[in-house]
């Protein structure tokens, strides 16, 4: 679907805007005590949702192109992965700063002794190589097949976020279902993708 | 005195929502529509804490603690109560479904005080006294709370039990409409707890009824709730219905979901870590760095023999 042009240049200046919506609503919350009785806890809870939400929105995009045809989900594409790595970056510190103040011992202890934080520092760490070589500038230097195979990453990334939230849940597993459920459709839309161009590969020989 | 056993499938009228809580809430939600505006950037997007009775003729008990009383606002909206919601403000948003007026709590078992009791007949013999604890929570957070209540020791020595009850089981209230998180299963219903017997005798261990000097809020296990203070929260049952008397150990819930994380005696210990997360240290609400846990949450000095010669590693 052609966009017009006013809409096209519009497209990336408003979805920054609202992917920084959250950062600035939980930070004006944050200064007016207005994250309740556990405002560290609130808030690094926060930053991970939100990190979560980009890594599956980021994921959504090529079936969305893929479903309607439509050009504009892919533009957004690399503005989406970045906003999932600025989350994840935040709720990292807010785990390293606010909640342990920088005790580096006790934080290595959870690295290692608890699966779900283990996870999670994985699941970060295999986000940074994604940001890294974000830019134009290393697509060339990478080759982009090489950029497309490392890029692949993410699928482990969205596996492991959704199961760093099923690991820290008491009881309750209804929120982590929701994303676990996303995280599925969105990648069996990619296996069925494969699956059937394979198979119209097998019929065209 | 006792009254007709009640049974559990009997709807008593007061279990109907009256039309009052209906009209609160939409009042309430249609003030929170014209202020939103206002309140966005301030502090006070908090749901309301709710309506409280001052309490008379309450002494100051022989218990304290020399730390700051932890923000009343605080206490009364910040919970773990899944019986009103999974989520730590959903309590003080859903404790208007939660009436206890009437309540009565069932005492069975091996005593001789058996039967139903209304909740004053329960507590009005008893002096109540307010006692400041520390309330220190499996999730690695801590208060500090000035109770209302009566030592569960009196309670128990008038009802009676048995030589045969070596243990003391409670539970909480099973009404989908008065508690609706009970509507799904995120535990198993009702919510139990148990108490070896000289636990549940410590002098330390009481049948709270208030806080802050006022009568508890729903969200905190109105009417009447345990507290002990030397355990992790969750062993401090809310919303009781039924004390019974037994002679084995009876099943508590959190245990019952995850033994291996939630023992039966779960004594605040900072040497013994929740596999999924340490108990080294904890944050009081209201403070920005954590502080050290002590070992019975600070109560070793009147509770640590009570568990003489046990391995507390295995004995979690």
């Amino acid at each position: 679907m052609p966009m017009p042009s006013i809409a096209k240049r519009l497209l990336k200046p408003a979805v920054f805007t609202l992917c920084l919506a959250p950062a600035l609503w939980m930070g004006a919350l944050a200064f007016t005590g207005g994250l309740g009785a556990n405002p560290i806890e609130a808030l690094t809870r926060g930053m991970g949702d939100w990190a979560l939400r980009f890594l599956l929105v980021g994921l959504a995009l090529t079936p969305l192109k893929g479903i309607t045809g439509w050009g504009w989900p892919v533009r957004v594409r690399r503005m989406i992965g970045l906003f999932a790595f600025f989350y994840a970056a935040l709720h990292l510190s807010s785990y390293v700063v606010l909640d342990q103040f920088f005790d580096w011992s006790a934080i290595w202890k959870d690295i290692i002794k608890r699966p779900y934080i283990t996870v999670g520092m994985a699941t970060f760490i295999a986000l940074i190589p994604l940001a890294a070589t974000s830019t134009n500038a290393m697509v060339r230097r990478l080759g982009g097949r090489r950029w497309k195979m490392l890029h692949r990453l993410v699928y482990a990334a969205g596996i492991g976020g959704v199961f760093h939230f099923f690991m820290l849940v008491k009881a309750d597993l209804r929120e982590p279902m929701i994303y676990a459920v996303v995280l599925a459709a969105l990648l069996g839309w990619r296996i069925v993708t494969i699956v059937r161009k394979n198979a119209a590969t097998e019929r065209a020989i | 005195m006792l009254i007709r056993k009640s049974k559990p499938h009997d709807i008593r009228s007061s279990e109907i929502t009256p039309s009052g809580a209906y009209m609160d809430r939409r009042r309430f939600l249609a003030t929170g529509a014209a202020g939103a505006g206002a309140v966005l950037f301030s502090g006070l997007f908090m749901p309301t804490v709710g309506r409280t009775a001052p309490l008379s003729g309450v002494i100051k008990g022989s218990y304290t603690v020399d730390e700051p009383l932890t923000d009343k606002e605080a206490a009364t909206t910040y919970n773990n109560f899944y019986e009103l919601g999974t989520g730590k403000d959903d309590p003080v948003e859903n404790a208007h479904y939660l009436k206890t007026d009437p309540w009565t709590v069932a005492i069975d078992g091996l005593v001789k005080g058996a039967g139903t009791y209304s909740f004053e007949d329960l507590i009005h013999p008893h002096k109540l006294e307010e006692r400041v604890y520390r309330l220190r929570c499996v999730e690695a957070w801590s208060m500090v709370i000035p109770w209302v209540g009566v030592p569960l020791a009196d309670v128990i020595r008038r009802l009676e039990p048995q030589g045969s009850a070596k243990y003391v089981a409670f539970e909480t209230l099973v009404d989908p409409v008065r508690m609706p998180g009970q509507v799904r299963n995120a535990l198993p219903w009702p919510y139990r707890e148990g108490l070896r017997m000289d636990e549940a005798l410590h002098p330390l261990t009481m049948l709270a009824v208030g806080m802050y000097g006022e009568s508890m809020l729903p969200q905190n296990g109105a009417p009447i709730r345990l507290v002990v203070p030397w355990k992790y929260g969750f062993k401090s049952i809310k919303s009781i219905v039924r004390i019974s008397f037994t002679e084995e150990q009876p099943p508590a819930t959190w245990n019952m979901q995850n033994p291996r994380e939630y023992g039966f005696y779960s004594n605040v210990n900072p040497d013994v870590d929740h596999p999924r997360w340490s108990q080294a240290k904890e944050r009081r609400i209201g403070e920005f760095f954590k502080r050290p846990t002590l070992p019975f949450n600070g109560y070793g000095e009147d509770v640590a023999s009570l568990y003489a010669g046990m391995d507390m590693t295995k004995n979690y």
